[in-house]
């Protein structure tokens, strides 16, 4: 684990997305019915789901590796990746609905993609209210590594593959075309994958943080 | 470090190429070429420097903290 500690990737992160805020901004994007200029959202709004994406599969990890060693660390550190993937849950969806105000002609227009994203963000929730309500420790942390990964495959479920099936204003769903079409615009694969790749990696640092906080609360709460 | 340098700098060697398209949708060509856009950008990215320059101070008192114990 020494490579939460590390500094050199922190560095790349900032850097990859800092690059996006110009590229991202500025550069030509091909010019489209109703989109206009919020196709440029696409850097900025689809990202923070990458990054709830790559901490939600790494709290899955800890949660499996908790299940097999028992080591009280792997499930500090599924909490904290749960915490921060849900702050950039919380960002996906509130940008989502500004997004969607502006295209779609309402914050909610209750979309297949909007309604199991929220049902998905409650379980998730839920996930924190189990945690808390369970005061023996070991009991809590292995009641929520097992939650936690039957949560994931619903949330996947939910948000990724559901939606799909039904008619969906969200690109990507019900024979809508996917942003997969746009990402053929070589141009914005230049702001777009960087911008993937750097929030995942910030997603990634704030939970690191998170986590080495929790571990010294931890240091400190226990009975010597 | 040099091959990352080398990297980018074929990755941005891109953005030069652009084919232009128009399905009559308008554009906010006028505030690009007034300028005023990098304004924006300006502030977005000062924001943004500023919130990743507090991370990584965060990251270093967190540092500390685990050193002393």
């Amino acid at each position: 684990m020494k490579f939460i500690y590390q500094t050199w990737w922190k560095v790349i992160a900032v850097l990859l997305v800092f690059s996006t805020l110009f590229t991202g901004l500025l550069l030509h994007v091909p010019a489209l019915p109703v989109l206009h200029e919020t196709i440029r959202n696409l850097y900025f709004h689809v990202p923070m789901w990458m990054g709830m994406l790559t901490v939600f599969v790494l709290s899955v990890y800890f949660s499996i590796k908790y299940l097999r060693n028992g080591r009280e660390e792997d499930d500090l550190a599924a909490v904290e990746c749960v915490n921060t993937g849900l702050l950039f849950y919380a960002m996906g969806l509130v940008t989502g609905m500004i997004w969607a105000k502006y295209t779609w002609g309402q914050f909610w227009s209750g979309d297949p993609k909007q309604n199991s994203a929220a049902i998905a963000f409650l379980l998730y929730c839920a996930y924190l209210i189990l945690r808390n309500s369970i005061d023996e420790e070991q009991k809590r942390a292995k009641i929520s590594a097992i939650y936690n990964i039957f949560a994931f495959p619903i949330m996947i479920v939910l948000i990724f593959i559901l939606p799909r099936m039904t008619d969906s204003l969200h690109p990507g769903s019900g024979g809508n075309p996917a942003f997969g079409k746009y990402d053929l615009d070589n141009g914005m694969k230049i702001a777009f994958y960087p911008a993937m790749l750097g929030w995942s990696f910030i997603a990634l640092w704030i939970a690191t943080i998170r986590y080495r906080i929790r571990l010294i609360e931890n240091k400190k709460n226990a009975i010597n | 470090m040099k091959k990352l340098t080398f990297l980018l700098l074929l990755l941005l060697s891109y953005t030069g190429v652009f084919a232009q398209s128009n399905l009559g949708v308008t554009m906010d060509d006028t505030l690009q070429s007034s300028g005023k856009i990098y304004v924006v950008v300006a502030i977005i990215a000062i924001i943004f420097v500023g919130l990743a320059l507090y991370l990584f101070s965060i990251d270093r008192r967190l540092k500390k903290i685990e050193n002393e114990k």
